[in-house]
């Protein structure tokens, strides 16, 4: 048993302690929106924020999530449903294609603006290592310089 | 969350996996009232295609699958051009794989691959606009009583024009349902198009971007247990034994069960303890006769058909041999392409549910006909008791088209849980050994040149794996692989751009153990590479310009012609590039689309920047063109990727390469500038979603050997110490 916070809502997790935070969100809290894509860290599908910070929670076990606040992609945008900045650069430049990796992407950009409001690319080169295999690396640089001006 | 919003019912059945995240679970019941075919939420079908709401919503029933290539988006275009409905009001739902069966495939083909999603169900979808738009109108003209010739419809409004009356499509949907369709209602000028052509937003994004879309690895039903699977890895192999005392107690854990001959399955109560089982378990297999076969061995068996005397002949104009004997210059080289995995960023699922009387499958797939298939081979049920229900796919690439192998899997494992749910999602581990290869294949191309550099003879030697032969041997012809030769082909939708006096092109099919696949662009991606890189080597022996050599060898070539002008004029060919960069060229037809790409790139060392892309593409009528932008940027990214950094190597009869940190991808930090230039020239429907993916290579290998002098020849390029920065 672990006491996760997940989008500032307390919720009891049935789990060995050693269990990824990934599958934690996904089938004990029923969070479906933070992905599986390679389960070692490599490809970022699984970002979230772990008292702000990006982690890939695929890697990620349970026991060092206890005590902090988790943001998933369901928990970005405002209370009232407002997206976030980020979320709506992504829809006003059309970034997602198959959309799969798409929420990793978007927390790992919203972990960015938050350390550096103004990224240069080569600040989005170092920081943004997410897979995406439809390719929208483009859009999603476009957006992220259109998030910043926002 | 879907399962609350999944109204699974014996007799409804769910239409809408795209409005199935919005809570729009719609389903058929036939027959129903006076022969009114209605959506589950009682709106009436105006005819397959065209459902209206009362409140003048339009619901466009899409039967190709949305894997992220906008084909939602862009089918819908083309029924609510010909509608003439209020766009703001559009959206989409699937038929079901089963309804079409029922319904004498009045959906028509479910398959999406090959690019075809518009340039083969244009038609009929437009049809089905034009006609729901004939019975409306009818309907209000016959509500008013009045001729319809003195009525139009526009924006989901009709109107009679004399008195100013007007109606909405909401309104008069009921009694346009109960009309008999018109036959063979025109179609409009492309010139009259308002919707087609224009870069109106996808249907579908909003979604993707709070998390809330579904995926098939997302699907949750009642009671579903998890499963997840190991095949023997090395193909043909089977299950020896294994030994699942050691794991029943294992927490979650609730069946370990053999998946046909061939895999074993642990089924828990949650996905992870399921893998954390399964990793667990001690499985013994029976590696069959492949389990000595290796990437060497495979190479040894492709090069000894790049001279065999015997091999299936696609084109043979004059006389190569005594054109290239005869020649001033004789120019040979040989090419090798790697096996490929489709690697979408979804791993293989599908979810199951079986009872003696009904199967039930939810699977992320390409092909919704394929999956039932697969479904009811795998349940031994007749169509009528089986059912497919497509879930939005984390990409297909070619991987989730023809094959549904975890399909079968899935039916498999539910058949041993009868009652029971089934969700199956496979590692990334299991994704990367057990997919359907790019084909593996070799060429040797031959050239002779005569005293002024022109090309008089052209012999190319494909040796290499079929795919027909392994998926669809019924479509070999003659025993030869025709799709073998995409993009040298001497006519159709894979054309070959060049005019050669004496031209040979012929394959030496050399089948391996390893099961190939379609892989986005197919055989297009290597035979670009095979002769857009020799065409420079030929232009090169000859002295001359690349892209002036090929012109020469274009003019009956119009349109190929045009789009590499096109790319040449804008990345500025012929003119000094900036300091240290350097361009290459290529282009190619496919899917009867023209491509063509300059690349520019710098190296430094062994380090290779791709710094800017311009790709032209006509494919005849653009109907969305923010969307093709995208498709060709994100073409790039997977032709490149591949060329850069991906191969699958076979050692011991088994793949290698296990998960992205040996079978890599680009990220953003190595992305070109690509420069998109969509020239539709009209009067034919073309491919989007995987030409350009084949000009990517050569145009950068081509820009690679004006930088350095080094002329690569196999592949991927991190293989000769070159790392894509």
């Amino acid at each position: 048993m672990a006491r996760l916070t997940i989008n500032g809502k307390g919720s009891e997790v049935n789990v060995d302690p050693n269990t990824p935070l990934l599958w934690a969100i996904r089938e004990q809290v029923g969070l479906t929106g933070t992905k599986y894509g390679c389960g070692v860290a490599l490809c970022g599908a699984c970002t979230v924020h772990l008292d702000g910070r990006a982690v890939r929670s695929c890697v990620t076990p349970v026991s060092a999530a206890v005590g902090k606040q988790i943001t998933t992609i369901e928990g970005l945008a405002a209370a009232n449903g407002a997206l976030h900045k980020v979320q709506k650069a992504w829809v006003d430049n059309e970034v997602p294609q198959c959309g799969y990796c798409q929420a990793g992407m978007i927390m790992a950009v919203a972990a960015l603006l938050k350390d550096k409001p103004k990224p240069t690319d080569a600040d989005i080169d170092a920081s943004i290592t997410n897979i995406c295999r439809c390719g929208t690396f483009q859009q999603v640089r476009e957006a992220i310089h259109a998030a910043a001006k926002a | 969350m879907i399962t609350k919003d999944l109204k699974i019912g014996r007799r409804s059945f769910v239409i809408g996996s795209a409005a199935v995240g919005a809570g729009l679970a719609l389903g058929l019941k036939i027959p129903f009232g006076a022969s009114v075919v209605r959506a589950q939420d009682g709106s009436p079908e105006i005819n397959a295609w065209i459902v209206v709401r009362p409140d003048d919503t339009v619901v466009v029933r899409i039967a190709r699958s949305e894997m992220g290539q906008g084909t939602l988006t862009g089918l819908a275009q083309m029924a609510a051009e010909e509608l003439e409905c209020n766009w703001s009001k559009v959206t989409t739902e699937y038929p079901t794989p089963g309804q079409s069966v029922a319904r004498k495939r009045v959906w028509g083909n479910f398959s999406t691959g090959g690019s075809r999603g518009i340039r083969e169900s244009n038609e009929y979808v437009r049809k089905g606009g034009a006609t729901a738009r004939v019975m409306l109108v009818q309907a209000a003209a016959d509500g008013w009583k009045v001729p319809v010739s003195e009525c139009s419809a526009a924006n989901s409004v009709i109107t009679h024009k004399p008195t100013g009356r007007t109606t909405t499509y909401g309104k008069v949907a009921e009694a346009a349902a109960k009309l008999t369709p018109p036959a063979d209602v025109p179609l409009k000028d492309p010139k009259e198009w308002k919707i087609i052509g224009k870069s109106v937003k996808r249907l579908d994004t909003i979604d993707k971007v709070t998390g809330a879309q579904v995926y098939g690895a997302d699907l949750k039903l009642p009671g579903m247990l998890n499963a997840t699977i190991k095949e023997c890895p090395v193909f043909g192999g089977k299950v020896k034994s294994f030994e699942a005392d050691k794991i029943k107690s294992m927490p979650g854990v609730r069946h370990v069960v053999k998946v046909g001959e061939t895999a074993v399955a642990v089924v828990a109560d949650t996905w992870w303890q399921a893998k954390t089982a399964l990793d667990a378990l001690p499985i013994a297999w029976d590696e069959g006769p492949n389990a000595k076969v290796s990437s060497a061995s495979i190479a040894e068996m492709l090069k000894a058909g790049l001279d065999a005397d015997q091999a299936f002949v696609r084109t043979q104009v004059g006389d190569v041999k005594a054109a290239i004997a005869g020649a001033a210059k004789k120019v040979e080289a040989v090419y090798a392409y790697p096996f490929l995995n489709h690697a979408p960023m979804e791993p293989m699922n599908a979810t199951a549910k079986y009872t003696a009387d009904r199967c039930e499958v939810w699977v992320p797939t390409q092909n919704g006909e394929a999956a039932f298939a697969a479904t009811l081979a795998a349940s031994g049920l007749p169509a009528e008791k089986c059912e497919v229900y497509k879930i939005n796919l984390g990409g297909g690439f070619g991987r989730r088209g023809a094959f549904h192998d975890y399909v079968t899997q899935a039916v498999l494992i539910a058949k041993q849980v009868p009652g029971t749910p089934v969700k199956l999602l496979w590692t990334r581990e299991e994704d990367m050994v057990q997919g359907r290869y790019h084909p593996v294949m070799q060429a040797k191309l031959t050239g002779g040149l005569d005293a002024s550099g022109n090309l008089v003879g052209l012999h190319l030697r494909l040796s290499g794996q079929s795919i027909l032969a392994a998926v669809f041997p019924q479509n070999l012809q003659d025993g030869r692989d025709n799709a073998t030769f995409q993009g040298l082909d001497p006519s159709g939708d894979f054309t070959l751009g060049y005019t050669v006096p004496n031209l040979l092109i012929d394959h030496a099919m050399r089948n391996t153990h390893v099961p190939p696949g379609f892989w986005r662009g197919v055989n297009i991606n290597q035979n670009a590479i095979f002769l857009e890189c020799f065409m420079d080597e030929l232009a090169k022996a000859a002295g001359q310009d690349a892209l002036e050599f090929r012109r020469k060898l274009m003019t009956k070539h119009p349109k190929h012609l045009a789009v590499l002008n096109a790319v040449a004029d804008r990345a500025g060919w012929g003119k000094p590039a900036p300091q240290g960069v350097h361009r290459g060229l290529a282009h190619m037809m496919a899917f009867s689309s023209y491509v063509a790409a300059c690349a520019e790139v710098s190296v430094n060392g062994d380090k290779v920047k791709v710094r800017r892309i311009v790709c032209a593409t006509d494919c005849g009528n653009a109907v969305n063109p923010a969307q093709i932008e995208r498709q060709i940027a994100g073409s790039f990214v997977y032709g490149l990727s591949a060329v850069f950094m991906e191969e699958c190597t076979v050692k011991d009869g088994r793949i290698e390469q296990t998960n992205f940190h040996s079978f890599d991808s680009m990220r953003i930090a190595q992305m070109p500038k690509v420069e998109s230039i969509i020239m539709p020239s009209g009067g034919f429907w073309g491919g989007v979603g995987e030409p350009t993916i084949c000009v990517a290579a050569p145009a950068v290998l081509n820009a690679y050997f004006n930088a350095t002098g080094k002329r690569i020849r196999t592949f991927p390029l991190k293989n000769h110490g070159i790392q894509m920065v």
